[in-house]
């Protein structure tokens, strides 16, 4: 589960989808991995708007992994501007989002407390009927 | 021709073995690879994306979607969602590229408003048909899936799901569900009347015409079912219990998906008078 996925996932209940306290969703007692991937450039510009920054603020923080800038980038911080090449920005935002997983643990909404399962970076989102 | 669908539900039907046959036939691995193409064709994505694969199974067609080269506007970034244990346990294996959730498309889809691209389905959703529990139907499991896959997807986002209805009443009940969540929709047939007919329900966020997906490919007839249904509102409006008002009553039925009964020579005829 790439800390990228992370930034997008909610609650699965029904109830809790208008609540704004069932996103992010909270990172306990997670195993991480490192998984190294060919870098993007374009898909991780593509993504920068789309990013919650407060919500990677919280979970990076959670997670233990070093403290992130106030702002999100700016997508003309990405490439350097000398020599055209992915810049330290891209590089971080790169092993962050999409080298960065969640091995196992569990993922808690802050709203209505259920834990989701992580195993083998798989989330375990199924729901028994009467709580969807 | 037997289908799963009526033998088990999907998270009992794939078990280890049945996962593992199904991912290591070749057969099946290039019929599903032609269709993922098939779906990439029609959501024709310019740029690398984030898409949602739901049912992805052992990630076959979301191996395709990593393999994009970079002059077709690849390599794409894709989470999947599939219920079944096993088939996500044969895509560990096969140590694909993606996040996967093992979770029911029928639960709802668990992603914040605007989080993908596109979305892909390949033989998936007529699962959503059946209703395993009796405090499930088929239409709520369906309006939970199109609602939320409508929220997750960014405005102007597309869907293509490839689909196999058992018959027309599955077929007109998923994709009126769809157009009750908001979706712009169509149905993309190849190869009809054939024994290997596949169906794509291509969608758009944002309503509006879909036929632009199918645009400069060859040998795509479009036949627009709006603009037909606008031009009879057009039309002088027959007098009430005559045979045209009945014929139009009874394709109106149809359309919705209601069973209608054949038509006859004695439809809409006036009977005889009896004395």
């Amino acid at each position: 589960m790439k800390v990228l996925t992370l930034n997008f996932l909610t609650c699965a209940r029904k109830t809790c989808k208008q609540n704004p306290a069932a996103f992010p969703l909270h990172p306990k007692e997670a195993e991480l991995e490192q998984i190294e991937t060919d870098i993007n450039p374009l898909f991780i510009q593509n993504m920068l708007p789309r990013l919650d920054w407060e919500a990677m603020k919280t979970v990076t923080n959670e997670l233990g992994l070093p403290n992130l800038p106030l702002e999100t980038p700016t997508a003309e911080a990405l490439v350097d501007e000398s020599s055209g090449e992915p810049s330290q920005t891209l590089k971080d935002l790169h092993s962050l989002l999409m080298e960065t997983s969640v091995a196992s643990g569990k993922l808690v909404c802050a709203n209505c407390g259920h834990e989701y399962a992580v195993k083998e970076g798989i989330a375990n989102f199924l729901l028994p009927s009467h709580m969807v | 021709m037997s289908r799963p669908e009526d033998i088990l539900p999907p998270d009992l039907f794939y078990d280890d073995n049945e996962s593992r046959k199904y991912t290591t036939s070749s057969r099946i691995r290039s019929i599903q690879a032609s269709m993922t193409n098939r779906a990439l064709e029609l959501l024709d994505l310019q740029e690398p994306s984030m898409i949602l694969d739901l049912g992805c199974g052992s990630g076959l067609s979301g191996e395709i979607l990593s393999d994009v080269p970079e002059d077709e506007g690849g390599p794409h970034v894709w989470v999947g969602m599939d219920v079944s244990a096993s088939m996500l346990g044969q895509a560990l294996e096969r140590d694909v590229e993606g996040d996967m959730l093992l979770a029911d498309i029928g639960q709802g889809v668990p992603f914040r408003p605007g989080t993908f691209d596109a979305a892909i389905s390949i033989s998936a959703i007529q699962w959503l048909c059946n209703a395993e529990t009796s405090d499930v139907t088929p239409e709520a499991r369906l309006k939970l899936f199109f609602d939320g896959l409508y929220q997750s997807l960014k405005r102007g986002g597309k869907a293509v799901c490839q689909f196999y209805p058992k018959n027309t009443a599955q077929r007109t009940m998923i994709s009126q569900a769809a157009i009750k969540a908001g979706f712009g929709a169509g149905i993309l047939e190849d190869d009809p009347d054939t024994k290997s007919v596949k169906l794509y329900l291509v969608l758009s966020v944002g309503g509006g015409d879909v036929t632009g997906a199918v645009q400069g490919m060859d040998g795509v007839d479009v036949m627009d079912a709006r603009r037909q249904d606008r031009k009879r509102g057009r039309d002088v409006k027959s007098k009430k219990g005559s045979k045209a008002w009945i014929m139009n009553k009874k394709a109106q039925m149809e359309a919705k998906g209601k069973i209608v009964k054949s038509d006859s020579k004695y439809t809409g005829r006036k009977r005889k008078i009896a004395f």
